[in-house]
């Protein structure tokens, strides 16, 4: 059988990374492509490239046989390649038909259509028609803002259908579903492969891949580095290829000592996000917590720190009860929060590289009514020399810096208040190899002297080597407790993607 | 040694030029040297100083819009404001209250109203615009209903002085209004440099989100900026009335957009987190001499909106690839 869509050698670079590198992959009619591969790997890329959001550095992209060159994403659904992302592209005020018909909406005959009016019932008709093909019980005159996230993804269905696709590319589209949702949209997908149309499914969750997959390709760190037919491919085995990568040496993990308990979290649950968490962290230790993107990691840490309001749950530190309701209040008692999005989160990137640093300790700066600038100078001095942060002035604003000395400053931010607790969310995304063994040293040390961290990472390296104890997080739930010496890529994988409960 | 000497001297200028203000003190500097050169009367000390008067309300309730305007707010309710702290002080005084207790009240008021914004924006998450521009009719309506649509006229001596004495210094007379306008841009300015309070207003503006997980207050921040904003508008619209010696239920209208100008072309940037008060003080400065020399020249009266907003145009034009050239900009 030949592939409808097939891809040669091809690559794409990102300043200071390389996505992906001279990656092939392919797609059959009527059957379902699994792509996976950790964060990172580069499967968001070629899904990008395929649908003509990024354009490759290098590569062929043949579309039966025949080679394409994809200028936009409205020109890769015209060639029959349609994109469902996990953010769909739908208005929410309008209709289903229209969001269906968006820009191709069938006109109404002689003069009034060539005007410009749109022929409603003919729209609505198609649109319901489309919508019976996947059995989608959804009105076309509904408007989207009220449907569910399943009833919208059918409808980003049905309009891949209207642009009669022969590959329907789905973006981790069981994410945001429940169990049941996901069941019907399994339905939904085999019949488009009854349909002959040929379907690239992209997914964390191993157990949904090996339940429709046909063929699964693996990709790490930008290459290509499996393809299995279903027959041959089995959970350990897809597993292995996802993580197995040499241990860089950039994870200088000091011995720690375990101290008393520092700080607890009991029954922490919020609606819909996560449920009855419980763990302990000891003082001058590093509490790894693993899991796949929308696992509840950073919803934890977010609650935790009083960023979102929880429904239940209690925390303590040093043994006794405290109340964070806010972020002052985690402030207050000596708590950060290092986000896993600097630059919106994290940074004011119009501000200088002191005025970031002290912005933790304005009121303690204060001498009088006015802000003692020595001090706030000197202290942002001390964390500039102490964290390596490499800026040509301690006036210089924050944007003008690199990934990782932006980060270093993050932490210099919360360093400057001499936390007792220091939450760490995707500590070194997107930063360089450099940064990344220096972040990795400085939480090595802060550790050391005492500070309770808590790391959130999605990368299994940093999560092994950088942790004493592991949570591993699954739909809201903390699923397992893995301590360092047990820790393999491989167990933590199977429980973050729920293959192993 | 020489050839040292120059690239320093360079090196200076280009520090120099990387002032946020540089770019609108140049378009101040030659507007007033164009209408010095072109008019007989512009130089005149007379001339200056009612220039000074003439925007100092203007400026004063600036400094505090620029505020807001770092946070990342706006308040069109401004012009009101002026108006409406000017009509209580005047009918405070007319009912023999004092002129002591009467400028209270009037201050009182105009903070009152920028405690309500700062309330409207930081507990209910209207959008400043839709908030301030509902306490903009409220505020004017008070003027009007409290009054009968009457203007308040002759007021005591004692509250007009504010506006009309003039303080003999070195031979000439500087107006109270200005000194006053001076000695609040410097405490504003140091307000905003010096404090933990500044240092959050530009923080919020800057990155709400950040500061937020920072530690930070951010509504208490909103809320002392509107309302500090109200207190300066306040002073703006007292200074106006005892300089006009009359509160009507109708002035300052429309002030509110004199006020964000002044505030924008100084640098004060719409979507948050930059700005200063010298810039704000230039802006102002920038909008009056334009005004006047308008006049002088003799410009036909009702083609004078319009030219003026062709330049502020131009003005920010300029001011903007100035700063995108030497990178200020993104």
């Amino acid at each position: 059988m030949k592939p409808i869509l097939r891809v040669e050698g091809i690559s794409k670079s990102f300043p200071g990374v390389q996505a992906l590198d001279r990656v092939d992959f392919e797609a059959y009619l009527g059957e379902v492509m699994a792509l996976v591969g950790e964060n990172g790997a580069g499967k968001s890329t070629l899904v990008k490239i395929l649908s003509g959001a990024y354009k490759k550095d290098a590569g062929r992209i043949y579309l039966e046989d025949k080679v394409i060159e994809l200028e936009n994403p409205y020109h890769a659904q015209k060639l029959g390649i349609s994109t469902i992302y996990q953010e769909f592209n739908l208005t929410p005020n309008q209709t289903v038909a229209s969001n269906i018909f968006c820009n191709r909406e069938p006109k109404k005959g002689g003069i009034l259509g060539s005007l410009g009016f749109i022929d409603k019932e003919k729209m609505e008709d198609e649109a319901k028609k489309l919508l019976e093909i996947i059995r989608a019980n959804v009105s076309p005159t509904e408007l989207v803002r009220n449907l569910s996230v399943a009833e919208r993804q059918m409808v980003e269905i049905a309009k891949a259908l209207s642009f009669e696709a022969k590959i329907i590319i789905m973006d981790e589209p069981t994410s945001a579903l429940g169990p049941d949702e996901v069941e019907k949209l399994f339905e939904i997908i085999s019949h488009l492969k009854s349909r002959g149309i040929a379907v690239i499914f992209i997914s964390h969750r191993l157990e949904e891949v090996f339940r429709i997959a046909d063929r699964i390709t693996v990709l790490r760190d930008g290459k290509l580095v499996g393809y299995l037919t279903r027959g041959e491919a089995s959970p350990e085995k897809v597993i292995n290829l996802m993580v197995n990568r040499p241990l860089a040496e950039m994870y200088k993990k000091e011995e720690s000592k375990k101290g008393s308990v520092i700080f607890e979290v009991k029954n922490l649950s919020k609606k819909n996000t996560v449920e009855d968490i419980n763990f302990k962290l000891y003082k001058g230790e590093i509490l790894g917590i693993a899991g796949l993107v929308g696992s509840g990691r950073t919803e934890v840490a977010r609650l935790i720190f009083g960023a979102d309001k929880k429904d239940s749950g209690e925390i303590y530190i040093d043994g006794e009860k405290v109340e964070i309701n806010s972020p002052q209040d985690a402030v207050q008692l000596k708590v950060g929060l290092v986000p896993e999005d600097r630059q919106n989160q994290g940074l004011i990137l119009k501000l200088a590289v002191r005025e970031n640093i002290g912005i933790t300790i304005l009121e303690k700066l204060k001498n009088f009514l006015a802000v003692d600038k020595n001090k706030l100078t000197e202290i942002a001095q001390h964390f500039v020399e102490r964290l390596n942060i490499r800026t040509p002035s301690l006036f210089q604003k924050v944007i003008y810096l690199s990934g990782g000395n932006q980060q270093k400053v993050v932490l210099a931010k919360w360093l400057a208040l001499n936390p007792k607790v220091l939450i760490l969310d995707e500590p070194t995304r997107g930063i360089d190899v450099g940064a990344k063994a220096e972040v990795h040293a400085i939480m090595s040390q802060l550790a050391l002297s005492g500070v309770g961290i808590i790391m959130i990472s999605s990368e299994m390296p940093e999560i092994i080597a950088m942790s004493d104890r592991i949570l591993v997080m699954n739909e809201g739930k903390i699923v397992a407790e893995i301590d360092r010496k047990e820790a393999t890529q491989e167990k933590i994988m199977a429980y973050a993607s729920g293959h192993l409960n | 040694m020489r050839e040292e000497n120059i690239k320093r001297s360079i090196v200076n200028f280009l520090k120099f030029q990387r002032i946020q203000e540089i770019g609108i003190l140049m378009i101040l500097i030659f507007l007033c040297i164009f209408l010095s050169i072109a008019t007989t009367t512009f130089l005149t000390s007379i001339n200056i100083f009612n220039i000074l008067r003439a925007f100092s309300w203007i400026a004063i309730s600036a400094f505090g819009i620029s505020m807001v305007i770092i946070t990342g707010g706006i308040d069109l309710s401004v012009g009101s404001v002026m108006a409406l702290s000017g009509l209580v002080t005047a009918m405070m005084l007319k009912t023999n209250l004092g002129v002591f207790l009467s400028i209270l009240g009037g201050l009182l008021i105009g903070a009152f109203v920028g405690f309500i914004n700062g309330l409207l924006v930081s507990k209910t998450n209207l959008p400043p615009f839709v908030a301030t521009l509902g306490t903009m009719s409220i505020a004017r309506g008070f003027c009007y209903g409290l009054t009968g649509g009457w203007p308040v006229r002759e007021l005591p001596s004692g509250f007009m002085l504010w506006g009309q004495y003039d303080i003999p210094f070195l031979g000439v007379g500087i107006p109270l209004p200005v000194i006053i306008m001076i000695i609040l841009a410097i405490v504003t300015s140091m307000f905003l440099n010096r404090t933990a309070w500044g240092y959050k207003i530009y923080a919020v503006g800057g990155n709400e989100q950040a500061a937020s997980l920072s530690g930070i207050n951010t509504g208490r921040v909103k809320l002392e900026a509107y309302t500090f904003c109200g207190l300066l508008t306040a002073i703006g619209g007292l200074l106006m009335t005892a300089r006009l010696g009359v509160a009507a239920p109708t002035a300052a209208s429309g002030y509110e957009l004199d006020i964000i100008a002044a505030a924008v072309i100084g640098g004060t940037s719409l979507s948050g987190g930059e700005g200063t008060i010298l810039g704000v003080l230039i802006g102002a400065a920038i909008m009056q001499v334009l005004r006047t020399g308008m006049v002088l020249l003799g410009f036909p009266a009702y083609w004078q909106p319009a030219a003026i907003g062709a330049i502020i145009i131009l003005a920010i034009i300029f001011d903007q690839y100035r700063k995108k050239r030497i990178g200020l900009l993104r």
